[in-house]
C-alpha cells in the first residue's frame, strides 16, 4: 500500500502519466478479453473470416482454365474486395458492434458504474476502452485482409510468389494493412462516441453508412466529410469510377493520414468531454 | 482536512420529476443512516455523493472533494450500490483484482488487495467461481468486497443487507461495526430499522426527497415535542404509580398491562415524571424490575415523522 502511494504521489508532481498508463493497461485487460471472448464476437469473427474463407477455397480448389491470363485482374479483383467488403462492411459494421458496445454495452447490462467507482478519471476510461477496440478490430482485420491478400496470389503459384518477392505485392500488403489500421481508427472513434451519446447508436451508425455509400455520387466538397474518400485514396490500386460517379482528385497521402488522425484525436476529445457529464441513471434506459 | 459530507444547497430533478430538494447537511464521520421509504431519495442521495448523479443544483463535497473528481474522491470512498449486476465472465477473485488494477496498484498489491476483500465478507471458497453462478447473498457480499477492497476511508452502503440470510446479516453489522471503530465513516441505507437503529450513530430521515430530520436519533426524538413520551415500566403495584401520573401537568395516558404487572405512561415531560416516579417507588416500596423508554427508536421517529407509508420493518 505504501509503496503504491509513494509510487503516485511522486507522480502527481506533473501529471502522473504513470498511474493513467497502468489504469489504461488495466482497462485494456478487461475490455479485450470481453472483445474476443464475448457472444457478441461471434458474428464480428463471421466478418473477419468469412472473405477468408471464400478466398481461401477459391484459391486450394482445383486450378481453373484461363487461370493464368487473368493473373492481371488479381489486383484489381481484390482492391474491389478490399474496398467494397472489407471498408464499406466488414470493417464498418464490426467497429460498429465492437466501439457502441463498449459504453452502451455496459449501460445495458448494468455495470458501467464498477469503472465510474474506481479513480479513473472519464478521459481515461474513454482512452482506454477505444484502445482496447481499437486492438480488437485492428488485431482482428489486419489477420483477414493479409490472409485473405496472401490466398488471393495462391492459384498462380511462382507468379504469384514472385509478386511478393520481386513485384509490389508486399508493398500493397503494407499499404492494404496500413488503410485497415486507419480504417479502424477513425470508424472506432466515431462510434465510440455514438455509443456515448445516442440511445440508440444504430440509427445514427446506419446515417453513416448512408452517407459514406452515396460518397461517389457527392461533390469533391462533400466528398472530403468523410472516412471513406481519405481511406480510398490511400489504397494502392485504383478502381476504375462507375458511370455515375461525380469525380475528384484522391487526397494527397500525408493529407489522408493526417485528416483521419485528426479526426481521431477530436472525436476522441468530444467523447472525452461527454463523459464527464454522464450519469449513471440505468432504469432511463 | 474537512472531514464531513457537505450537501450544499443540493436538488436534484429527473426531467420534471423530484429526486432530493434543497438539501443542507453536514455528515459528520461515525455510522449514519438513511432512513426513508420507496422513492424518499435515498438512493438518489448516495448516488449525487458519489457522482454517479450530478446535483440539478448545489453541490457536493466528500472530505472536501467536488464529486467530479472520481480521480480523487475514489481513493477514499467506496459505494455498495443496489445494482444487482457485473462485468461478465469474471470471478469474484477477477473483478476484485480488475479493480484494484484500475486503483493504479500493481498486479501483486492488487492479488493480496482482493485476497483481504474477500477473506472479510467470507467469500475466500467461493473466489474463484463466476459472479453469474453466485447465489443472492454472495452477489452481495462482493459488492461489499468491491466497496472495501481499496481500504477507502467513506463507505456507502446502499440496502448492503439485502439478500442475506440472519447469521450474514449479523456478521456484516458487526464488519460494519469494526470499520466504524477504525474511523471509516459509513453511510448506510436500510429497510430494516431495528437493524439501522442497532449501529447507528445517527440517521438521516428523508421523505419525497426532503430531509425530515436529521441528528442522533434521541436528539431527533427529543425535538418532537408534539408526541408525547412512552415509557414502560415493570413493577409491582403499577396502579399506584398509575394514579400518581395524572398529577402531573403533562401526564396523558396510562395503560395498565394486562398481568397487572407493569404500565405503559404517556407524558410531555419525562424528566418530571422519572423524578416523580423515584419518590413513588420509594415511598411505596414498589420493586422496579424494568423502566425503559419505548418511542425513541428509528421506528417510532420514522413512524411520527412519516408514517407508516412503505415496507420498512
Amino acid at each position: 500500500m505504501a509503496m503504491a502511494d509513494n509510487r503516485v504521489s511522486r507522480e502527481i508532481a506533473g501529471f502522473p502519466w504513470g498511474l493513467w498508463l497502468r489504469q489504461i493497461a488495466a482497462i485494456i485487460r478487461l475490455e479485450v478479453r470481453k472483445n474476443f471472448l464475448g457472444r457478441r464476437a461471434l458474428w464480428i469473427y463471421l466478418l473477419v473470416l468469412a472473405p477468408v474463407f471464400l478466398i481461401g477455397a477459391k484459391a486450394f480448389m482445383p486450378s481453373h482454365e484461363g487461370e493464368w491470363s487473368q493473373f492481371g485482374k488479381a489486383g484489381i479483383v481484390y482492391a474491389g474486395i478490399f474496398q467494397f467488403y472489407y471498408l464499406r462492411m466488414g470493417i464498418f459494421f464490426a467497429c460498429v458492434g465492437i466501439f457502441t458496445y463498449l459504453f452502451r454495452g455496459e449501460v445495458l447490462e448494468k455495470s458501467l458504474h464498477f469503472y465510474f467507482l474506481t479513480p479513473v478519471r472519464r478521459e481515461i476510461l474513454v482512452v482506454g476502452k477505444y484502445l482496447s477496440g481499437w486492438l480488437t478490430a485492428a488485431t482482428l482485420f489486419t489477420i483477414s485482409v493479409g490472409l485473405s491478400f496472401v490466398f488471393m496470389y495462391v492459384p498462380y503459384g511462382s507468379m504469384g510468389g514472385d509478386y511478393f518477392a520481386k513485384g509490389p505485392g508486399i508493398g500493397q500488403l503494407l499499404a492494404y494493412t496500413g488503410v485497415t489500421l486507419l480504417a479502424c481508427l477513425g470508424y472506432g472513434s466515431v462510434f465510440l462516441l455514438m455509443g456515448l451519446i445516442f440511445r440508440n447508436p444504430v440509427i445514427p451508425a446506419m446515417s453513416v453508412l448512408g452517407w459514406e455509400s452515396i460518397n461517389f455520387l457527392l461533390p469533391p466538397f462533400l466528398k472530403k466529410v468523410s472516412v471513406i474518400y481519405y481511406l480510398q485514396s490511400l489504397c494502392p490500386v485504383t478502381l476504375p469510377s462507375g458511370p455515375f460517379a461525380i469525380l475528384a482528385d484522391p487526397s494527397p497521402a500525408w493529407i489522408a493520414v493526417l485528416g483521419l488522425l485528426g479526426l481521431t484525436l477530436a472525436v476522441i476529445g468530444v467523447a472525452g468531454l461527454s463523459i464527464r457529464r454522464m450519469e449513471i441513471s440505468y432504469g432511463a434506459d | 482536512m474537512e472531514s464531513n459530507i457537505v450537501f450544499d444547497n443540493v436538488s436534484k430533478f429527473y426531467g420534471e420529476v423530484l429526486g432530493v430538494n434543497r438539501v443542507n447537511l453536514s455528515i459528520a464521520p461515525g455510522i449514519t443512516s438513511l432512513v426513508g421509504p420507496n422513492g424518499s431519495g435515498k438512493t438518489t442521495m448516495m448516488n449525487l455523493m458519489t457522482g454517479l448523479l450530478r446535483p440539478s443544483q448545489g453541490r457536493i463535497l466528500v472530505l472536501g472533494i467536488h464529486t467530479e473528481r472520481p480521480d480523487k474522491l475514489f481513493k477514499k470512498v467506496g459505494y455498495c450500490t443496489q445494482y444487482d449486476s457485473f462485468p461478465k465472465g469474471l470471478t469474484g477473485r477477477q473483478l476484485l483484482h480488475s479493480l484494484l488494477c484500475l486503483h493504479g496498484r500493481t498486479q501483486g498489491e492488487s492479488a493480496q488487495g482482493a485476497k483481504k476483500a474477500l477473506e472479510k465478507v467470507g467469500l475466500t471458497d467461493a473466489a474463484d467461481r463466476r459472479i453469474a453462478a453466485y447465489s443472492k447473498g454472495m452477489r452481495q457480499r462482493i459488492k461489499l468486497a468491491q466497496a472495501i477492497c481499496h481500504e477507502p476511508q467513506v463507505l456507502i452502503l446502499d440496502e448492503p443487507l439485502n439478500g442475506l440470510d440472519p447469521l450474514a446479516r449479523s456478521e456484516m453489522l458487526a464488519l460494519f461495526r469494526e470499520l466504524a471503530a477504525g474511523g471509516v465513516h459509513i453511510i448506510i441505507s436500510s429497510h430494516i430499522l431495528y437493524e439501522v437503529d442497532l449501529i447507528s450513530d445517527r440517521v438521516i430521515l428523508l421523505n419525497r426527497g426532503f430531509v425530515v430530520a436529521e441528528g442522533n436519533i434521541q436528539e431527533v426524538r427529543d425535538e418532537m415535542k408534539e408526541h408525547p413520551r412512552q415509557i414502560f415500566i415493570r413493577c409491582t403495584k403499577p396502579n399506584v404509580l398509575a394514579a400518581r401520573v395524572f398529577e402531573l401537568e403533562q401526564g396523558v395516558e396510562v395503560k395498565l398491562h394486562e398481568d397487572r404487572r407493569g404500565l405503559l405512561v404517556r407524558t410531555r415531560t419525562p424528566d418530571q415524571f422519572f423524578l416523580m416516579m423515584n419518590q413513588v417507588v420509594l415511598d411505596n416500596d414498589l420493586e422496579v424490575e424494568f423502566v425503559a423508554p419505548s418511542d425513541d427508536d428509528v421506528h417510532s421517529v420514522y413512524e411520527y415523522l412519516i408514517g407508516s407509508e412503505s415496507e420498512i420493518l
